[in-house]
């Protein structure tokens, strides 16, 4: 048979495992060299094997503080956690609400509400950053959690894919709901939250990610170490002035960086592709 | 739709958080941005003066700001471009093999969840002058790397390093595109003794069109505002601006050099950019653009 080919198929095999192993790569040299004690790096090329330090490096990043950024790296990931999960959390409850006023409610100046919201979708945080800055810097919110959080939480994007859930929703539930003397709010908990279960969940893994990811919104208003997110910790490690850069510490920390987002894709990929597919719709 | 009529007030109530989140955090500076633009600020930041669009002119005739463009412009190009291919061979691969399609799937799609700017430090840590493990190999082939002095370098450092992070998403959206298309097609195609080769020209490829147009526009997106992370971690914009983008420059200008005027009306002409680019997408990929 002329469509399958054997040799063609072992040849895909070598190409993927190949590719698979240069993705990873960055990932295991990196981890190798978080494993060596400062000394032992610099005597030569970067390790392509772990060292004697083991995690060493790893237990002595999360309980004592590093002396370049003041906080402790346990008190980094804390802040990040909290920062992602107010991200998705935040923009989740506050899309559930408004896509269902939307979609189920008949009020003046709906459309209006619509666009108004919609138009978010137009313009990234970093275009109206030093805005955004001020406005922040005015109500107070510099080195807070508050101000790390609810700037970006203004963008409809999940607002947006929920209604497109709703509007999939049979008219004649609502009106059965109606009938059996269900209010608006009743039919939210009872009937449309257990609906949207599965794209709540595919919104809370790319909202997770996002949050977590940030970068030029917390660099620009946290200067107490207090607030600081593993993210954007990596770069004052990095600046040293004239000194080394202590690669073993760099390495574990990006590692510790990379590790909640990279598992939460792992073990919700079901959600995750749904997510990504979804929110391009 | 059937709707909840009775109930004036519930969907005020409903949409409150979200009306007030978007009115402080987007409207307030978004009018801001654009007013300032059509200011002058004296040094003090006491007074101001409307001087109408003297800001866009001297952004604009600015021969450093029109550098800044052409680089960003071939930066993402160089992102989309290298993204999208090494994302689409890899799918063709995973979706030719039947077997262990998932298992490859997992492997591919993690470097998603990495930062932007974990992913440059990643990158960095290889191609570190005294310590990578790059510039080792490149050395036995007689090329000296240092990327602190060396703009091309740099420039394919933040490349490389934007490339491995874009791929996985890139790969998600090739494979669901691939395992859209009929194999009927294909194997109609085969038994017309088109090889493999030919099968993927004139099937697969303009089959997936649409996909690949809305990967262009997102890594387009994508290398103009995302990889800040990237270059700010590893080059800093550097040496000597070479790898300067547009936000990068918009983030210089206004917190490093407190230009104001000046980086408002760069954030101005930056929407206007993505406002160009979301058109597009919209009327191209709406249209699904297929031959």
């Amino acid at each position: 048979m002329r469509y399958n080919r054997p040799g063609l198929d072992i040849a895909s095999h070598a190409l993927l495992i190949v590719g698979c192993a240069l993705f990873f790569l960055p990932v295991w040299i990196a981890f190798s060299a978080s494993t060596h004690e400062m000394g032992d790096l610099y005597s030569n090329v970067a390790p392509v094997w772990i060292g004697e330090a083991g995690l060493d490096n790893y237990r002595q990043l999360l309980a004592d503080p590093v002396s370049s950024l003041g906080a402790d790296v346990m008190t980094l990931l804390f802040n990040s956690m909290l920062m992602a999960l107010g991200i998705a959390i935040g923009k989740i409850i506050i899309s559930v609400l408004a896509a269902y006023a939307i979609v189920f409610f008949e009020f003046r100046f709906r459309k209006l509400c619509f666009w108004l919201i919609f138009i978010t979708l137009m313009l990234p945080v970093e275009v109206r950053i030093l805005p955004t800055f001020k406005v922040v810097a005015d109500l107070n919110m510099l080195d807070s959690y508050a101000g790390l959080i609810l700037p970006l939480i203004a963008s409809a994007t999940a607002t947006f894919l929920l209604r497109q859930f709703y509007l999939t929703i049979p008219a004649e539930l609502v009106e059965a709901a109606r009938i059996d003397g269900a209010g608006p709010w009743r039919f939210l908990k009872d009937i449309l939250l257990p609906l949207s279960k599965t794209n709540i969940a595919a919104l809370f893994v790319i909202m997770f990610i996002y949050g977590w990811n940030q970068y030029l919104w917390p660099l620009l208003i946290t200067t107490d170490a207090d607030y600081l997110t593993i993210v954007v910790s990596l770069k004052r490690m990095l600046t040293t002035g004239d000194g080394l850069v202590p690669w073993q510490d760099v390495t574990a920390t990006t590692l510790l960086a990379m590790g909640p987002p990279v598992l939460v894709i792992l073990f919700m990929q079901r959600y995750f592709i749904k997510g990504l597919v979804d929110s391009e719709k | 739709m059937a709707h909840f009529n009775r109930h004036p007030i519930t969907p005020w109530i409903l949409l409150a958080p979200q009306l007030l989140i978007v009115a402080v955090f987007f409207f307030w500076p978004a009018y801001q941005a654009i007013e300032q633009a059509f200011y002058v600020e004296d040094a003090f930041g006491l007074s101001r003066e409307f001087t109408g669009l003297s800001n866009f002119v001297s952004v604009l005739s600015e021969p450093e700001y029109l550098t800044t463009l052409w680089t960003t412009t071939y930066f993402s190009f160089a992102v989309a471009f290298g993204a999208m291919a090494l994302a689409l061979g890899l799918a063709v691969l995973a979706d030719r093999v039947l077997r262990g399609a998932h298992a490859y799937k997992t492997l591919l799609i993690w470097p998603y969840a990495v930062a932007p700017a974990v992913a440059g430090v990643l990158w960095l840590f290889l191609f570190d002058p005294t310590l990578g493990i790059l510039p080792e190999l490149l050395s036995a082939i007689g090329i000296d790397w240092n990327h602190k002095l060396n703009g091309d370098q740099a420039m394919l450092l933040v490349v490389l390093a934007s490339i491995w992070k874009q791929m996985s998403y890139n790969f998600v959206f090739f494979l669901a595109g691939l395992q859209a298309i009929p194999k009927s097609l294909l194997e109609a195609a085969a038994m017309d003794r088109a090889g493999p080769w030919r099968r993927f020209w004139t099937i697969t490829f303009p089959l997936l069109s649409p996909t690949s147009f809305f990967l262009l526009v997102m890594n387009v997106v994508y290398a103009f505002f995302e990889t800040f992370g990237t270059i700010d971690a590893t080059t800093q914009g550097g040496p000597a601006g070479s790898t300067r983008t547009l936000v990068y420059k918009v983030y210089e200008d206004g917190f490093v050099g407190q230009d104001l005027g000046s980086s408002a009306a760069q954030s101005v002409l930056l929407m206007v950019i993505v406002g160009v680019l979301t058109l597009i997408q919209f009327k191209y990929v709406e249209k699904k653009v297929q031959y």
